[in-house]
């Protein structure tokens, strides 16, 4: 599989999508800096963590005009594989990929620490090795992670199966008003959506961070599935 | 001329910032305050000699970026 890191300036998390798919996974990795408009032919393009542009302005509202941002949508409008994660995830919502915004986390602090997401949809073709209802342990690092759509939004995205993952607890049991495993305040304990064909996924959290036993915590490798998508 | 766009979270739209700055504020005494929203002033100079012209263009640079739609409101005005 070929897959695609977008470079902007401010990304922090980039290298851990490459040394997922380069060192984890035998795949071919390409970084595509913001400036650029060639995405190299890939099967996956992923959109990293970070600041993009300082997060200036909104998280992710500069780096939407990026020259490469024009070629992520047109593939993504031909039906191309398209991940955002976390400052990826917000740069999707700007561009309109997806539906919702995010808002400041509802305890107004920055989040740095685990937690639980239930995969919702297994119909995908980024989530089509994982099972609706399985649970990934992993990290978050966001300021804004607080999922909002207006109430048709959400009434829709729900009822469509656009709802790819939501916060939980280490069982799986969700409950939108629990400040321990809903953090961010999300609504519904959204933690990732879709778009209506299913081939843009954005979300908040970081399983690309949990795809190695190596790194010792308890369900350090619960993400890799999800990123095995060929 | 000048422009100001103001920029706001919709009504209903959680404002975690008017919050802690509301907190603040009673903190320093002042008690009787309430419903506090942080909002963001954007000022810019628009070179333009028709006002109908400045207006549809400030509000195309607020469609296309100073505003996200699904969480913010905006007006404006000139200078």
């Amino acid at each position: 599989m070929n897959v695609s890191v977008i470079e902007f300036p401010g990304s922090n998390c980039d290298h851990d999508v490459v040394h997922l798919y380069s060192s984890v996974l035998d795949s071919k990795v390409e970084l595509i800096w913001h400036s650029d408009r060639d995405l190299k032919n890939p099967d996956l393009v992923i959109l990293p963590g970070g600041f993009s542009y300082g997060d200036y302005l909104r998280s992710g509202a500069i780096a939407r005009l990026s020259p490469v941002m024009e070629e992520v949508v047109s593939f993504a409008n031909k039906g191309g594989l398209v991940v955002g994660i976390c400052n990826g995830f917000q740069i999707l919502c700007e561009a309109k990929l997806l539906p919702g915004a995010l808002l400041r986390n509802i305890n107004r602090k920055f989040l740095s620490q685990f937690v639980h997401i239930k995969l919702e949809n297994d119909q995908l073709p980024f989530t089509k090795n994982m099972k609706s209802g399985d649970v990934i342990t992993c990290p978050i690092a966001h300021g804004e992670g607080n999922y909002f759509a207006d109430a048709e939004t959400i009434e829709r995205i729900e009822k469509d199966g656009h709802v790819v993952f939501r916060y939980c607890d280490a069982e799986g049991k969700v409950d939108s008003e629990n400040r321990v495993s809903n953090p961010n305040g999300s609504i519904n304990s959204i933690a990732g959506i879709c778009n209506p064909t299913g081939n843009v996924v954005g979300f908040m959290p970081h399983p690309e961070r949990s795809v190695e036993e190596i790194v010792g915590f308890v369900g350090s490798a619960s993400g890799l599935p999800l990123f095995k998508c060929n | 001329m000048r422009v100001q766009v103001l920029v706001r979270l919709k009504p209903g739209v959680l404002d975690v910032q008017g919050k802690a700055v509301e907190k603040g504020l009673q903190g320093l005494g002042f008690s009787d305050v309430d419903n506090v929203r942080v909002g963001r002033l954007i000022e810019l100079d628009l070179e333009s000699d028709n006002l109908d012209d400045a207006k549809a263009k400030v509000s195309q640079m607020c469609e296309k970026l100073l505003v996200n739609g699904v969480i913010e409101n905006f007006e404006f005005c000139t200078l």
